[in-house]
């Protein structure tokens, strides 16, 4: 490294250098530089139409992410249990805002979500996000070392308290995306906390019963899903302009900023970004995105998989499953794999806030990745 | 747990041990499990991202794309469509590169926009259409064709994305409507679709040019005389065509109406019809000229002969009389018969050959079949089926059957050609080709028929036609239109004149039909040939003469005297009135099945240079 940090500094910047993992860290600054490229390209046209400045939406992004690699950077460098009680802490705060929303909250394409903080517009749902996932893990953890030390402690108990209350503040908002990643991350922790492969089968119909609920229940997700079933039953203008972006693109794609399906996508620099990226750098660059994610997302499994301590499993393998499970999702609902689902694409979508709340999820992810004294069993 | 001993043994220490290793165990497991299950999630995970990385490779990689408007005009550009010209080397269809405007929809931000701006630049094209072409989807769309330079310019500095011009080709026909029946048109893709245009598409298409016989000068001349002709009569319409008897060459074919070749579909529809070629037409007295032949070339009738006309003839319910009764109603000569035009007489001579040769003959002047002329718009002669005495009869004097003009100059052309007959051509003969012919009457016939024709140019019904110095000889024709099955009209004529000169030799043969005149005080009142068509035969025989060099005669000259020389008064047989049948034949033929009897004859060229020559020389 250039900037030598000698291995027995031990400096708490220093400490952190040679703990945490940098692989991840160069991917993620990979992914972050991707995506400012990306905003760059497909966001003045977006602007334009609705009548801001050509770069608001460039201005922003960059002016955001800042904060929000300071958040990641600084967020990693706690302890394990630091992050758990920073988690709570935030997990309460957030889900009080949450719940704000549904009385103060600007309502915004049909949905209240936003709570408007002087010039930033926040989405406390985004925050909820990774601190419920730590939170959960927690008490998944606590569970079970309460029986190892002959005690008892119902946190699968609290585990599913906080998981209806959460859902219940979310599908009254109504968010139905994020509704789904946290069931979705919350059910995979379960599922690494040892839940019997009976409960498993019983919570996923429980979960199929819900789409299938939520299909009958809301209008718009019967649309979506009958849309991608059967294309000819609506309009699936916005997944048809994304497909061409992609076959427009080819394997070297049209150049940065000569696509043109940013003209005609209202969410070209949100929700659908990868297209862009399929146009404008081509069949390369989208699978160097697609390589980036999973490397992010498997080598955090693979180090955990040599952790001993649970809470740190749980906790982490739910952030990057979270981390993960939303890049597929947008990628998939460009390609016409799921149904049109609006998600960003973490850390290359223009996101506002989400920015920050991507930056304290993955801050979290790395410090529990932290190389630990005795996290390989030689505690004891 | 009861792990609550009051004295310690080792046993109870052991147990205990074992129980926290137990427990231990439980926390292992629950942690392995947890790793365990981690790589499901992973393997999931990794599964899904594989499915992604599938689907954007099938994509972008194996996906075609909609074929592009950029892909589409990469198409190699045709070879240069050539050109159409006179004999004589003028233009009279050529291309010019032009622009062509095309959108693709997809690349177009603002259709209304663009639209909108488009039609302030190109004020033909209007908003809605364009918008509407730009909507529609697709990537390629024609706008505009054929663009001037100043249009192009114009909507290349409007910066409007999507659009982008396409080099074409426009066809141009310099002599506009002037040939437009000759020459045709083609479509905006430069296909032909009438005309010279259509039959020779291919040769054209690929860069070979085609030189037509006609010449644009006597085009001109014919055209105008005809269009003063029918506007004087207010007649519906016209045609005339000039052609050297010697190759069959037409110099000039022209049909009035006629239209732009520009924009052939702006204009009536009826302007698009070539009365000439197409139309078929029951041709009146001129047909006299193919009955005389016919009756001097059987043998059966001679130029002396006398034919009786006292009264007219009853067939059935039909009557056949003559025109002007006053003056005729007697017996006649040959000559008279032809020059009073007498419909009885003809029929009387008609009679000496029968209908089987008859229907013979006319096979073999081509009267029957549709001509074989280079355009598209060529019409198949009405022939009677079955041959009977009646309709022998009618045709004598030119009713009955029914063919196109070419057919009948093409036979006129042959009768004063010495008996050769060329089928008619629009296109320019080699300069080292020799024409051949079909003989179709003796020389002597021709000749008779050539006197007969001058004579009636001087004292008969030609007279309007004749041109001092050129030997002209001619027949009228004035038929009445067979009108929506109601037999004949009496106000509805064609009215023509055919004429050949010089007479002593004859070079070209000079037609001239005007359809539906109308009678006013010049004329006292008559819409007949000798007074519609004729006088414009005889103005185009006098600026064509001198033009094509052809030396004026001197008609007191005894060769020419002897060669023109006719006796109309002769004492000779009389005729009887019985119609002869042939005795081999009893049953008339089937005319679709009659050969002509004719031999080949090689004839010499018509000495074409030597004819450019002159007309180099009096240009």
């Amino acid at each position: 490294m250039s900037f030598a940090v000698a291995r027995t500094d031990s400096s708490i910047l220093g400490r952190w250098w040679w703990t945490v993992d940098r692989w991840t860290l160069a991917a993620l600054a990979c992914i972050v530089l991707m995506g400012a490229l990306l905003v760059a390209a497909a966001s003045p046209p977006v602007a334009q139409r609705i009548g801001l400045p050509t770069f608001y939406f460039v201005q922003r992004h960059l002016l955001l992410l800042g904060p929000s690699l300071l958040v990641m950077i600084g967020v990693s460098l706690l302890s394990p249990t630091s992050v758990r009680r920073l988690a709570m802490v935030c997990f309460l705060g957030a889900l009080g805002a949450t719940v704000l929303t549904l009385f103060a909250g600007v309502e915004i394409k049909g949905a209240t979500r936003w709570i408007h903080l002087g010039p930033l517009s926040v989405q406390p749902s985004e925050f909820l996000k990774p601190a419920f996932a730590v939170v959960s893990a927690w008490f998944f953890a606590r569970h079970h070392a309460a029986r190892e030390a002959g005690q008892r402690f119902p946190g699968n108990l609290i585990a599913i308290g906080l998981y209806l209350l959460t859902v219940a503040v979310l599908m009254k908002q109504p968010d139905f995306g994020m509704t789904f990643v946290i069931s979705a991350v919350w059910f995979a922790q379960f599922f690494l906390a040892g839940l019997p492969i009976l409960f498993v089968l019983g919570l996923a119909v429980m979960g199929v019963t819900a789409l299938v609920g939520a299909y009958f229940t809301f209008s718009h997700v019967a649309s979506r899903i009958d849309r991608f079933l059967n294309p000819a039953s609506g309009d699936t203008y916005q997944v048809d302009r994304s497909l061409e972006a992609f076959v427009n693109g080819g394997l070297l794609g049209t150049g940065p900023g000569q696509g043109k399906v940013k003209l005609s996508l209202p969410d070209a620099h949100a929700d659908f970004i990868f297209a862009v990226a399929g146009e404008e750098l081509g069949l390369f660059a989208t699978l160097a995105i697609v390589a980036l994610f999973g490397f992010v997302v498997l080598r955090g499994f693979q180090r955990l998989t040599r952790d001993q301590d649970l809470f740190v499993v749980l906790a982490a393998g739910g952030l990057f499953t979270q981390f993960g499970l939303q890049a597929l999702i947008h990628m998939g609902s460009s390609l016409h794999l799921l149904p049109a689902k609006g998600m960003t694409l973490p850390f290359i979508s223009f996101g506002g806030s989400s920015l920050l709340a991507l930056g304290f999820g993955m801050g979290m992810a790395l410090a529990l990745t932290r190389t630990r004294f005795g996290m390989h069993g030689d505690k004891r | 747990m009861d792990s609550a001993p009051k004295t310690p043994r080792p046993d109870d220490a052991f147990r205990a041990r074992a129980q926290v290793l137990n427990l231990e165990g439980g926390a292992r497991q629950v942690l392995d499990q947890a790793r365990t299950r981690l790589v499901v999630v992973g393997a999931v995970f990794a599964l899904s991202l594989t499915a992604v990385a599938v689907r954007l490779g099938d994509l972008a990689f194996l996906t075609q794309p909609e074929p592009r408007a950029a892909i589409a005009a990469v198409q190699p550009f045709k070879a240069e469509r050539a050109d159409i010209t006179d004999r004589n080397g003028m233009l009279l269809a050529t291309s010019l590169a032009t622009a062509s405007l095309f959108a693709d929809p997809a690349k177009v931000l603002d259709a209304k926009e663009t639209a909108k701006r488009l039609a302030q630049a190109l004020p033909e094209v209007s908003y809605g259409d364009i918008l509407q072409k730009l909507e529609g989807g697709g990537r390629f769309v024609w706008l505009r064709r054929n663009l001037t330079p100043r249009q192009q310019a114009a909507v290349h500095n409007l910066g409007l994305p999507g659009l982008d011009f396409r080099r074409e080709e426009r066809r141009i026909y310099p002599a506009g409507a002037v040939t437009s029946h000759v020459v045709g048109f083609t479509d905006v893709d430069n296909h032909g679709l009438a005309g010279i245009e259509q039959s020779f598409d291919k040769m054209l298409g690929k860069g070979e040019p085609v030189r037509l016989s006609i010449d644009l000068r006597l085009q001109h001349m014919l055209r105008r005389e005809i269009q003063q002709q029918i506007a004087e009569f207010s007649a519906l319409g016209g045609g005339g065509m000039i052609m050297d008897v010697r190759t069959g060459e037409l110099l000039a074919l022209v049909s009035l109406p006629d239209f732009d070749p520009q924009s052939p579909g702006t204009g009536d529809a009826v302007n698009r019809f070539n009365r000439m070629t197409l139309g078929v037409y029951e041709m009146g007295s001129t047909f006299k000229v193919f009955n005389t032949a016919l009756a001097l070339e059987s043998g059966r009738v001679r130029m002396d002969d006398w034919v009786d006309a006292t009264k007219p003839i009853q067939v059935g319910r039909f009557t056949i009389d003559d025109f002007r009764t006053e003056r005729l109603r007697r017996w006649m000569s040959v000559p008279e018969v032809f020059t009073f035009s007498s419909n009885i007489g003809s029929v009387r001579e008609v009679q000496q050959v029968g209908p089987v040769a008859q229907q013979r003959f006319l096979t073999s002047l081509g009267l029957t079949e549709k001509p074989s002329l280079e355009i598209p718009e060529v019409g198949r002669p009405h022939v009677p089926n079955p041959w009977r005495e009646i309709n022998m009869m009618t045709i004598a004097f030119g009713h009955g059957l029914s063919s196109t003009a070419v057919n009948n100059v093409t036979a006129f052309a042959a009768i004063v050609n010495n008996g050769i007959l060329r089928p008619a051509t629009l296109i320019a003969r080699p300069d080292d080709y020799e024409t051949s012919g079909v003989r179709v009457v003796s020389q002597t016939t021709s000749e008779n028929v050539r006197r007969l024709l001058r004579l009636n140019a001087i004292v008969g019904s030609g007279k309007n036609g004749n041109v001092p110095g050129y030997l002209v000889g001619g027949k009228t024709g004035t038929a009445e239109k067979a009108g929506g099955g109601k037999g004949y009209s009496k106000t509805a004529n064609l009215s023509s004149f055919v004429a050949a000169f010089p007479m002593n030799d004859p070079r070209y043969v000079v037609f001239v039909l005007i359809d539906e005149p109308h009678g006013n005080k010049k004329s006292y009142g008559f819409s007949t040939g000798a007074w519609v068509s004729a006088p414009a035969v005889g103005r185009v025989i006098a600026q064509m003469g001198p033009l094509y060099g052809v030396p004026p005669v001197d008609e007191n000259e005894p060769s020419v005297q002897r060669a023109m020389y006719v006796n109309a008064t002769a004492p000779g047989r009389r005729l009887g009135t019985e119609t002869f049948v042939d005795a081999t034949l009893k049953q008339p033929i089937d005319p679709k099945k009659a050969k002509p009897p004719a031999k080949l004859v090689s004839a010499p060229a018509s000495n074409s240079s030597t004819l450019l020559q002159k007309v180099k020389e009096t240009r």
